[in-house]
């Protein structure tokens, strides 16, 4: 997909791209397409993959952040789960995890119901909000040269960070991790506290 | 206000804080109401406590869903009017039978002087039933106690969703009169 003469960033691409040096990372991937992509790209039991709770995906990473606070986390979460959980900016910046990256994976709709228009597709700008929630780094990306600089700012410089993503929407099959939630929370947990 | 100032002994709070330090609960969530202002005191001021505001009580439900996946006990503490605003965010202890323990003082219950607390006050439970958390309702202040070590036990042996909801008799009638 084009916008003017550019082509508009994949949303697997740019995840996989993030990824590829995720080294310990704990991942949290918002309800929908971000979980799919989650799983597509990099499959992992340390992965934590929303299947409801809209809204929720930055909260769950800000409580797993603060147990986990010698390892990176990772919260990918759409531009609806974003703005569903918008106030939860300002409880992460209060706390401020240096641990903590957010990569908002913004196509401006919503997408897993019909397409239908989001909110940032009219006036909101994440990125903005994040700031005026006290975020003191916050960047967004639209092409290829930026996304460059994403795993470095996502997983390396000292949180809380934020990065919107402007994406086209999604070319790719659906692919679905275990829906068997008390086996996701086992596994998830035997992998990171018998490492502990 | 003639509810109980913070400085006072309420009856419960040293109780419930004891029981928090001993079942190992390092996390405290809360959009603060005041029948709880001694016991988020007391948690403030212990340095192995972090307690966090929220902005809405949902987001206390995904962080305690959070922590627990890195290893963290949590409580969410809230008025009984913000049980309205987390029951989605309810599936994800039942979806995948982890720990969320609340902590939930009453409104809307006898002697209560604003009618638009009655509406939630009222539903509490049945919110709470229908997205199976089990509720455990404190009368006196000696039960609050009592049924938050259990709560603690059906929480985090047993993977459940917990809420001890304390009777506003308990914490006493906030004032409307000028």
């Amino acid at each position: 997909m084009m916008v003017g003469d550019m082509e508009m960033l994949k949303r697997r691409d740019v995840l996989a791209r993030v990824l590829e040096e995720r080294n310990d990372a704990l991942v949290v991937s918002s309800l929908g397409t971000s979980t799919y992509d989650l799983f597509a790209v990099s499959p992992a039991d340390e992965n934590a993959y929303l299947w409801g709770a809209m809204g929720l995906s930055v909260p769950t990473g800000l409580g797993l952040a603060l147990a986990q606070p010698e390892r990176r986390v990772l919260v990918v979460a759409g531009d609806g789960d974003m703005m569903m959980g918008i106030g939860s900016l300002s409880v992460v910046s209060a706390q401020a995890p240096k641990n903590l990256g957010i990569l908002v994976m913004d196509n401006e709709m919503f997408e897993e119901t019909g397409s239908q228009s989001g909110l940032s597709a009219v006036r909101a700008d994440i990125a903005q909000i994040a700031l005026g929630s006290g975020f003191e780094k916050t960047m967004t990306v639209r092409n290829d040269n930026e996304v460059s600089r994403l795993t470095g700012f996502l997983l390396k410089e000292d949180g809380p960070v934020l990065a919107v993503a402007k994406i086209a929407p999604s070319t790719d099959a659906p692919v679905f991790p275990s829906m068997d939630g008390p086996g996701l929370v086992r596994t998830f947990r035997s992998s990171v506290l018998d490492q502990m | 206000m003639s509810q109980s100032p913070a400085q006072t002994d309420d009856g419960w709070s040293e109780p419930v804080y004891s029981l928090i330090k001993e079942a190992g609960i390092s996390l405290v969530t809360t959009v603060p109401d005041a029948g709880l202002t001694r016991l988020l005191n007391m948690c403030s001021g212990d340095e192995d406590v972090r307690v966090v505001t929220l902005s809405t009580e949902e987001e206390g439900v995904g962080m305690a869903y959070g922590a627990w996946l890195g290893g963290t006990r949590s409580l969410l503490c809230l008025q009984s009017s913000g049980t309205g605003n987390i029951i989605n965010g309810l599936a994800l202890p039942a979806f995948s039978q982890s720990p969320c323990l609340m902590l939930v003082t009453m409104r809307g219950q006898e002697g209560e002087g604003n009618p638009a607390q009655f509406p939630m006050g009222r539903a509490v439970r049945q919110v709470f039933e229908a997205m199976g958390v089990t509720c455990l309702e404190a009368k006196t202040k000696e039960d609050v106690a009592t049924l938050f070590g259990q709560a603690i036990d059906m929480a985090f042996d047993n993977g459940k969703a917990v809420a001890v909801l304390i009777a506003q008799q308990v914490i006493g009638v906030k004032s409307f009169s000028k």
